[in-house]
């Protein structure tokens, strides 16, 4: 090896195993007591570790351990102990009339945690986890008095049980807006006239020529859903045109684009997925936002 | 003779591409197929105009310009794997970064979070290890790489690897396994060039000129033939097609589960720390001009290190669909682990005893002690954080992503710099760094960042961990997912200003590196043969 050893053990020191390579040498330290210890504790603890719980793999199932430890046992446990603990008021809630709920501090002590609980769950993917929807987006706020299927407690618990325009739920609320613009219902004219009718009845600057060209449309297209006045529906579910709230926008191009394509937003029904008094709990909760009648 | 069978196969291989590229049932494969059509390409025309040429290799000189092209392309996949890592940090930050309007979805975080692990993973860190194993065993083995230009094939193979999985993520090809979503065809490729690297660092260890094999080459040994077996286990699936991108695991549900995770957990224990363990068995005493500390300690803690690793992967898997038994093994064998893993560590930072002074003077060696000391810590906590109480509380939270950045940022990270410091003068034959200022410079900003990105992750981590299982006295859940998302905001601006530092080091480090090749005069006295005994 002509390679410089760069490394020498002085006198007096630990040696080196005689080898070198590249100039690198190894000394002949012993392995530090501490580590030693500590990783026998590992291996003690280890062992006593895999007595304890299930550990080892037999032919037909593996060792329970002494302490006969599950983890879904113990999760089915915290379950259960909550659902005894809830149970009497669960069934309380369920048998009540609707109506009674919010009005029932009892009642409502529960349900509106619950609900909360719930709607995060549940709800607040599309509705936001403050229940104030997404403007614009087609998600409706929760909050404010601008109910499109109705605003009672009722009404809120049919929704939340059925859902809106699915397949899933016979009894879904269902309706749905002609595509006026590509299914050719309407000229492109005529859209550019309804549009600024619309604008003129919700009170923002439109072109006052074409606001009445768009009114003899409207009376002709939409007053069967949104009213003559555009007062909206909420048998249909019809929105109110006259106010500054938008599902989609409000915009003028907003607006042309949901009378071209028309909307068609979904919401699934929570029978099956959510048990009745989680229905109950979570309508109750979003009644109780404010908005509720 | 060979030089017409080559062509031939790239011929062929060519064609191949052009042919899959026209039948392509998806994107992904479309441009992948392109891409190893001009692969091939490119080749065929290079092997056609270098034929004939005399080519004198001297068998008795070190194979380094392979070690060269291994720096380059660590240092170059080093900061692209940086820099997706800081646009996917402030994508969570500020999610209209994810521009989904505009590219459709090329550039949103699902797709740019595997470019960014397998950039710094297999790009960086792969390239960071093929590198160092093949200038390490000439070395250590006194003699020239095994195979001829074999060793070429796998480091282009492995840049091909690169760009046909960085290429098939972006436009949607993965198979939805973490750290292996490469596809089927990718998979294949990766399986044939880590064959070659073992054959390759075999064929050198078997000719070697020293009686024994050093410890280091132990270790690479070891993270080669590991995850070898890793990969092909992992990946063992039908394709749907030969002509697209999809295929069928042969693993389902829970194995699938467990076979993934005891391929992803050794990739971390074997590629990750046993690959770079080696790194360090030579590199910091060869800096540090030190013995190693104790040859029994090396002995010990790598057999224990590999035999306890295997074993380690269920505890990703804690309360979920795998056995409570799966579970408890997976958790035991991780805490045996966390004296075997710092065995490395006090052997590292032993070696130094009698060298402490250099500390003071030599900013390499700092960032070698600041590795190895991210090494220590990031293997204590591993461990812990498979305890089953201490998991339910980390898992899936962002303290896993801090433990594993502490691990790569401080451990991978901070070694391969002090390896490309170390091996950048020697190999382009330069009289010292252009620089040990800037060296310094890197180092603090690439220290402060690791801390600022891991202690955000840690708090982040903690608190949504503490929100995600707070309920109220009737069991129900007091915090939806979105508002633990809103608590982390401040934290996750923290985090990609940590990862600015690292990338902004990593840039002064690409500087300092060129310029020492540019600007650096000569290494007096030393011609540019470096012989091989």
């Amino acid at each position: 090896m002509c390679a410089k050893k760069v490394t020498k053990a002085a006198p007096g020191q630990v040696s080196t195993t005689g080898h070198e390579w590249d100039g690198i040498e190894e000394l002949n330290n012993p392995l530090p007591r501490w580590w030693v210890w500590v990783f026998y504790a590992t291996i003690v603890w280890a062992i006593g570790y895999t007595i304890a719980y299930p550990a080892w793999p037999l032919i037909k199932g593996a060792t329970p351990g002494l302490l006969g430890s599950s983890t879904r046992a113990d999760v089915q446990a915290e379950i259960d102990s909550f659902d005894a603990k809830n149970a009497d008021i669960k069934a309380k809630l369920v048998a009540a009339p609707l109506d009674a709920i919010t009005t029932t501090p009892e009642l409502m002590a529960y349900a509106e945690p619950a609900g909360a609980a719930v709607f995060r769950t549940n709800c607040a993917q599309c509705h936001g986890a403050g229940a104030a929807g997404v403007v614009g987006k087609g998600y409706p706020n929760l909050l404010d008095n601008d109910w499109l299927w109705g605003g009672t407690i009722d009404d809120i618990h049919t929704t939340i049980t059925h859902g809106i325009r699915n397949t899933t739920d016979p009894d879904a609320r269902y309706s749905e807006m002609p595509k006026f613009g590509v299914d050719g219902l309407l000229e492109p004219a005529q859209i550019e006239a309804v549009v600024e009718h619309v604008l003129a009845i919700s009170g923002q600057d439109h072109d006052a020529a074409l606001a009445t060209e768009g009114a003899t449309v409207f009376a002709e297209n939409c007053v069967a859903c949104h009213g003559e006045a555009g007062q909206g529906d909420r048998t249909q579910g019809a929105p109110t045109l006259t106010d500054a709230i938008w599902l989609y926008g409000g915009d003028r191009a907003a607006i042309k684009t949901t009378v071209t394509y028309a909307r068609f937003g979904v919401m699934p029904p929570w029978t099956g997925r959510l048990t009745e008094d989680e229905i109950r709990s979570v309508a109750a909760y979003v009644h109780s936002r404010g908005g509720g009648e | 003779m060979w030089d017409y069978v080559k062509l031939v196969v790239l011929g062929v291989v060519a064609l191949f591409g052009a042919i899959a590229a026209n039948y392509a049932h998806d994107l992904a494969y479309q441009v992948n197929a392109l891409v190893v059509m001009l692969a091939a390409g490119v080749t065929f025309l290079w092997t056609i105009r270098t034929m004939g040429e005399p080519r004198t290799v001297n068998a008795n000189e070190y194979m380094d310009g392979v070690v060269r092209a291994g720096v380059i392309a660590t240092s170059f996949w080093g900061v692209v794997g940086f820099l997706v890592g800081v646009v996917i940090a402030f994508q969570l930050a500020f999610p209209a970064l994810n521009l989904g309007n505009v590219t459709e979805g090329v550039l949103n975080f699902g797709r740019l979070r595997p470019l960014h692990t397998s950039a710094v993973i297999f790009a960086f860190g792969g390239n960071a290890l093929i590198m160092s194993a093949f200038y390490i065993v000439q070395r250590t083995c006194a003699t020239r790489l095994w195979g001829g230009n074999l060793a070429w094939f796998v480091f282009w193979g492995w840049q091909v690897m690169i760009v046909l999985a960085a290429t098939s993520y972006v436009l949607g090809g993965t198979q939805g396994k973490e750290y292996a979503e490469t596809v089927w065809y990718i998979d294949w490729w990766i399986a044939i060039v880590w064959v070659a690297f073992l054959f390759v660092f075999m064929g050198t260890l078997i000719k070697r000129k020293e009686p024994h094999i050093y410890v280091a080459n132990w270790f690479l040994l070891s993270m080669i033939l590991t995850v070898a077996m890793l990969h092909i286990g992992n990946n063992l699936q039908i394709p749907v097609s030969i002509w697209g991108s999809l295929s069928v695991p042969l693993f389902s549900g829970v194995q699938d589960a467990m076979v993934q995770w005891w391929y992803g957990h050794n990739a971390v224990g074997f590629f990750l720390t046993a690959g770079f363990l080696g790194m360090m068995y030579y590199f910091v005493p060869k800096q540090a001009e030190r013995p190693v500390y104790s040859y029994k300690l090396s002995i010990i803690h790598f057999w224990a290190l590999i035999f306890l690793y295997i074993w380690a992967g269920p505890h990703h898997l804690h309360y979920t669909a795998l056995p409570d038994w799966a579970a408890t093994l997976g958790m035991v064998f991780s805490v045996m682990l966390w004296m075997p893993s710092w065995g490395g560590m006090i052997n590292g930072l032993m070696t130094l005893s009698g060298a402490w002074d250099k500390l003071r003077t030599d900013p390499i060696i700092r960032m070698m002690v600041v590795s190895i000391g991210f090494y220590g810590m990031s293997t204590f906590e591993g461990p812990m954080m498979s305890i089953k109480a201490v998991n339910s509380l980390s898992h899936y939270t962002d303290w896993t992503i801090g433990h594993v950045h502490s691990g790569a940022l401080g451990w991978n990270g901070m070694i391969t710099f002090g390896a490309l410091y170390f091996l950048t003068p020697r190999l382009w034959n330069r009289d010292g760094l252009y620089s040990l200022r800037l060296v310094s410079w890197h180092f603090w900003l690439a220290t402060i960042g690791i801390v600022l990105y891991a202690s955000a992750m840690w708090v982040t981590g903690i608190m949504e961990g503490l929100m995600w299982r707070e309920v109220d006295a009737n069991g129900f859940l007091v915090n939806a997912f979105a508002d633990t998302v809103a608590a982390k905001y401040p934290m996750y601006v923290v985090r990609g200003l940590g990862g600015v530092m690292f990338l902004a080091g990593s840039l002064i480090m690409v500087y300092n590196l060129w310029m020492t090749v540019r600007a650096q005069p000569e290494k007096a006295g030393a011609g540019a043969a470096v012989p091989a005994e």
